[in-house]
């Protein structure tokens, strides 16, 4: 694609274990900025495993994870970071296949509450935010239009005021992927976030995740099971079963790779019954009749 | 009815002490989901500290009632507070993650280790203390009976309303309110989105333990003793309270605390003073039983 487009993370030899289980076993791969990458596999492939080792929730057992900071030109090694210095520095966004709002705040808290670094930084360890000194108010202010900006974009303006345990699914889907773009994230990862949409709900979602990439010059990391979201969208993919890597490339080359259509349908052999089956089948099948 | 409106003034005094230190309950279960049993003794070591810094002023030579319980307020809060973030720090960080009942062992050991650690270093005979505040003025007389407010009374109201007024608006206005409200809903979505969730709790439990020092001056100043062994008491009440409201919930601890101090100045008027330990638990029992998310409390309902 975009030949302009720099490196954003690299996975150098990844390997999770938990006890005897290995969820993923020496994977690499890279993700560039301003594309979309989708990790895509059958279940339990290790895929949500991978966001969990990018986003500090995990310590891989083996592997390097370096995230080339676009703006800051910094490298972050996001396997040695804690948890929240994963968002806080080397922001790094994500979002849950099941989704995980603040129910009890309201839509516009819930994007505020995202950009609380920003806040506490003007604030002055609340000491400028208390006395509504003008270095905090100008913060406060433009908060408050990056939130409106993405209730905008994600179509939740006129229920800014509900609680959001209160939205419909759909719209705590893009309520969530707006709360991750205000922590102002170079690389947002998005695990699933077109499951459970209706067709039109999916088309939307693809239209905003192309406009996140394009308008907002970010890099972002997708697992879906939803093909024609990640056929349509995707500028590189990376395809997982049993934790290794068995494809890596564009959505056309993918496609057509025969180890992708081995993991997902099986092998033709597969289909060959065994010998003491077939069998078996025959002289029942000849038995049976009269 | 003099003596009802003597009882709703001295009840409401008592209810804004328990209503401090039930502040402390409710965040720390809201954040952590744990009791913090050593609350009362963080309370305790607040009265001690009203005292000691009472002394050092008076030694000091400041006569000023103004400016000895502004000292007071600010000594005894600052390092209240640092107890309070060290008993978290010590007893509670490293035990996060294990089993549920650690941290609460933990606790209850604390209170104990504090208990003890005053009473060896301060001895464990009564403190009394001067009152600071005297004087007050006559409502209405009915009866032969004088309805009185004292002026510590009218200063424990102001500065209770001001706290709360003040503790509200940090947490429903401001960011550091957010981020400990986000924390209560969502730790580990908390930290994903950049918050540094240790930190929330270190300065819940400070938050917490300043509350119970302004708690520990008043009871200080308006009961003019106090000794190693308050804490548990008061502690004790102060969760009641909190259970009341609805524990995890702020206006419940301070509705709650102001029934507990209700219930108790009017149970001792009207019935048996010695019984009023019993009423105060008598009502937790019944609130257990009938109502266990308390009075503001949300019920946890699991969407499925």
């Amino acid at each position: 694609m975009s030949t302009t487009a720099e490196m954003l993370l690299t996975v150098e030899h990844l390997t999770m274990r938990f006890g005897g289980l290995v969820a993923i076993d020496d994977l690499s791969f890279e993700a560039r900025n301003r594309e979309i990458t989708s990790i895509i596999g059958p279940n339990g492939a290790g895929k949500t495993t991978v966001f969990n080792c990018l986003t500090g929730f995990y310590k891989p057992t083996v592997g390097r994870l370096i995230l080339n900071h676009p703006k800051s030109g910094n490298t972050y090694f996001l396997e040695r970071m804690e948890g929240f210095k994963v968002a806080q520095v080397a922001h790094v966004g994500r979002t849950f296949q099941n989704i995980r709002l603040f129910g009890q705040m309201s839509v516009l808290e819930n994007l505020i509450v995202a950009q609380h670094n920003v806040l506490m930084k003007a604030s002055k360890f609340s000491i400028a935010g208390l006395l509504r000194l003008p270095v905090y108010m100008r913060a406060e202010r433009e908060a408050i239009d990056l939130a409106t900006y993405w209730m905008d974009k994600v179509g939740l303006t006129d229920k800014a005021d509900w609680d959001s345990q209160n939205l419909p699914y759909g719209d705590q889907r893009r309520l969530e992927i707006a709360r991750a773009m205000c922590t102002r994230p170079v690389m947002l990862c998005l695990d699933e976030p077109a499951a459970g949409l209706n067709p039109r709900e999916s088309l939307e979602l693809n239209d905003l995740l192309v406009s996140i990439r394009d308008d907002h010059g970010i890099g972002l990391l997708l697992i879906e099971h939803d093909m024609s979201v990640v056929m349509g969208i995707s500028d590189h993919i990376v395809v997982l079963d049993h934790g290794r890597k068995i494809a890596d490339g564009d959505p056309a080359a993918v496609r057509e790779d025969p180890a992708v259509i081995k993991a997902y349908l099986g092998e033709e052999e597969d289909e060959e019954l065994p010998p003491e089956v077939a069998q078996d089948l025959a002289t029942s099948g000849t038995g049976g009749k009269p | 009815m003099a003596y009802f409106i003597q009882q709703l003034i001295n009840g409401l005094t008592l209810g804004a002490i328990y209503g401090l230190i039930a502040i402390g309950y409710t965040m720390v279960y809201g954040i952590i989901g744990m009791i913090n049993f050593a609350h009362g003794e963080i309370y305790m070591i607040g009265a001690f500290l009203a005292i000691i810094s009472y002394l050092v002023f008076g030694d000091m030579g400041i006569v000023s009632i103004p400016i000895l319980l502004m000292g007071m307020l600010v000594i005894s809060m600052i390092f209240t507070a640092a107890y309070g973030w060290t008993v978290e720090r010590l007893a509670y960080r490293p035990l996060r993650g294990s089993f549920r009942l650690a941290p609460l062992i933990s606790a209850i050991g604390m209170s104990i280790a504090l208990q003890n650690y005053v009473q060896i270093s301060q001895g464990a005979r009564v403190k009394p203390i001067q009152p600071v505040v005297q004087g007050g003025f006559q409502l209405f007389t009915q009866g032969g009976f004088a309805v009185q407010i004292t002026y510590l009374q009218i200063v424990i109201w102001v500065l209770t309303t001001a706290l709360m007024v003040g503790f509200t608006y940090l947490i429903t206005q401001t960011s550091l309110g957010r981020q400990q409200r986000a924390c209560e809903q969502d730790r580990k979505m908390a930290s994903l989105i950049g918050v540094n969730v240790d930190r929330t709790i270190s300065l819940t439990f400070v938050l917490g333990a300043a509350l119970a020092a302004v708690a520990g001056l008043i009871t200080t100043l308006y009961y003019g003793v106090i000794d190693f062994y308050v804490g548990f008491l008061a502690g004790m009440k102060a969760f009641t309270a909190a259970v009341l409201g609805g524990i995890g919930s702020l206006p419940g601890a301070m509705l709650g605390g102001l029934m507990i101090g209700l219930i108790e100045a009017f149970w001792s008027a009207y019935f048996t003073i010695e019984y009023k330990d019993v009423a105060t638990f008598g009502i937790l029992v019944l609130v257990l039983i009938f109502k266990p998310t308390g009075f503001l409390g949300k019920p946890e309902v699991e969407k499925v």
